[in-house]
């Protein structure tokens, strides 16, 4: 809610991603060492294992953090192509404008009608396997909402008059697009994106937790959650650990996204 | 109004036929074939299951007859299970995956609005700060980490209720998974109302019913609620779509029988017709949430007019 809650947040999503990179380093194990002398050895120093281990011996310190920087990886890759998709789905409709804007917004209001979370789940299922094919699904999906914004922008700044004066001196459409649109929705549009990561994490962990998504031998934090889930009762700190991970890592995301929305929405007042 | 609404079924026609049609030629399109498993036919045989269930016509075909016997509501035999038709898996299933959903829908709004009026009343308090934090941890949080946590809380640590399992007719096997389907659209109304609030306690309506000498009691949920709850509407359909891809998790976790699993698993067996059945009905729940969504609009904003 606050500035300081965000900053907080923001500094968490720093030492997280900080510890996706570095944190395998920090340890000694390597993400898929099997440790037959400690097998689903619970959390300690002792050992080297600080997250404990699964029932092979492996390492849950490094899985966890490994797990953490492939979803980290593919929030923000996906994240991207929505990005990419959105502005310039959103840019050419809120410029162009009349019939053409009509149209588009009409396509992008029929595909959110979709229960499009149903086509990202059958896609994966029968195409899946391909951590570039989950990028694309995924980012696929999560464009509309960006285009929409990126319209709603476009139009309030296309009255402006440095686009006219633009359309004065002979800019065509598309510099025009490029050049005097694009930067100046810029703002709301990371605002949205900041927003846009956890939820394309969420989408990414849900799916690998079905076993749709990230495959075994890398992991993610959806793999582990699953893997925890089946040996809850036995060894809890199997899906105490990612779980918790995962958690705190959309918590922050989520915090920070807020966060700079409402100072957004406080300039514009 | 009725006019309105034969309108409105009329134009979810197309979108049903545009989604039936991608998902019937997505799942063929796939690698593999319902008949394959570990242990290899011989190809005799499977050429005599396709033939059996028409499957070696070519696909407009099969397209043609499928959109024929679904027009006489019949979504065809399930592939996978032997001597069970979609209708009939589904029908099964169906009852307790309703339940399930209705029953978190209708928690998360008898919840969520108190909560979201509260803070919006004290927003600048710290019980308002807090109720809004619990709100972001509820919309972060995803419901394959809150049901085990809570399983390994209640059940396995106090040994309260059961981690998982399903006796017909038996409540206590759904509290943890209703609670884990309720508290993200729990969280999100609270926050829309809370929203929603903060800008209609400013308008001028709100004003002159404070100037009238109303208790604040009354202007709130007389006058103010109403139109504060536009944006809650308007959440509706993305909170149907919200559980059910919530309860295909939660029903896995928690081993219930309903409908959840079917999709994933309908998909993963290439069993085309269970895959098209479930697709269907989700999708027919999530138009008609829609509509819901439409009236309820109407009802809580006449400036909102039906007509057009």
């Amino acid at each position: 809610m606050s500035n300081r809650g965000s900053v907080l947040a923001l500094c968490a999503v720093g030492c997280i991603v900080f510890l996706a990179i570095g944190g395998p380093f920090l340890n000694p194990n390597r993400v898929d060492a099997l440790d037959w002398s400690h097998v689903a050895m619970s959390p300690g120093l002792n050992g080297g294992h600080w997250f404990g281990t699964d029932r092979l011996g492996r390492d849950l310190f490094v899985r966890t953090l490994q797990g953490t920087g492939v979803s980290l990886l593919i929030g923000l890759f996906a994240t991207a192509v929505t990005l990419l998709i959105g502005i310039g789905y959103g840019a050419v409709a809120g410029f162009i404008g009349g019939r053409t804007d009509h149209l588009m917004m009409r396509g992008v209001e029929i595909l959110s009608g979709l229960p499009l979370i149903f086509f990202v789940i059958l896609v994966s299922v029968i195409f899946g396997r391909s951590v570039f094919l989950l990028f694309v699904s995924i980012g696929a999906v999560g464009w509309l909402t960006m285009a929409r914004i990126v319209r709603g922008q476009t139009l309030s700044i296309r009255q402006r008059e440095f686009i006219e004066a633009a359309i004065a001196t002979g800019a065509g459409t598309r510099r025009i697009i490029a050049r005097h649109i694009v930067p100046n929705v810029i703002g709301p549009v990371i605002v949205y994106a900041t927003l846009t990561v956890p939820q394309i994490i969420l989408l990414e962990s849900f799916l690998s937790f079905l076993g749709l998504g990230v495959q075994e031998p890398r992991v993610s934090l959806g793999t582990l959650i699953a893997d925890g889930v089946g040996d809850m009762e036995s060894a809890p700190w199997l899906l105490i650990m990612p779980g918790g991970f995962l958690a705190l890592l959309l918590l922050c995301f989520n915090i920070v996204g807020d966060g700079l929305r409402d100072a957004l929405d406080a300039q514009r007042r | 109004m009725i006019r309105y609404l034969l309108k409105r079924i009329a134009g979810a026609v197309p979108t049903l036929f545009i989604i039936i049609t991608l998902t019937f030629f997505l799942v063929r399109a796939a690698p593999g074939g319902p008949f394959d498993q570990e242990q290899s036919l011989p190809p005799e045989i499977v050429a005599n299951l396709q033939a059996a269930y028409g499957l070696d016509q070519p696909a407009w075909i099969q397209y043609r007859r499928y959109l024929t016997a679904l027009l006489h509501g019949d979504f065809g035999p399930s592939y996978k299970y032997k001597d069970f038709t979609v209708t009939g898996l589904i029908a099964q299933g169906l009852p307790l995956s309703l339940t399930l959903g209705g029953v978190a829908m209708a928690l998360a709004l008898a919840l969520g609005i108190p909560a979201g009026v509260f803070a919006a009343l004290h927003h600048d308090s710290a019980a308002g700060y807090a109720t809004m934090s619990l709100a972001v941890v509820g919309i972060a949080v995803p419901s394959f980490v809150v049901l085990p946590f809570l399983g390994l809380i209640f059940g396995i640590d106090l040994h309260w209720l059961p981690v998982a399992g399903w006796e017909p007719g038996s409540v206590k096997h759904l509290v943890l998974p209703v609670i884990t389907l309720t508290l993200p659209p729990l969280a999100y109304i609270a926050r829309l109302t809370r929203g929603g609030m903060l800008e209609v306690m400013q308008s001028h309506f709100v004003r002159t019913a404070f100037a009238k000498g109303l208790p604040t009691r009354t202007v709130i949920w007389r006058h103010a609620l109403r139109p504060a709850l536009l944006p809650v509407a308007g959440y509706l359909a993305p909170a149907v779509a919200t559980i059910m891809t919530g309860s295909l998790v939660v029903e896995s976790i928690a081993g219930l029988p309903g409908v959840g699993r079917y999709l994933v698993q309908g998909a993963l067996n290439r069993d085309y017709t269970l895959v098209m059945g479930m697709v269907i009905v989700y999708s027919a729940l999530l138009i008609s949430a829609g509509l819901l969504v439409d009236l309820l609009y109407a009802w809580l904003d006449p400036r909102v007019r039906l007509a057009h």
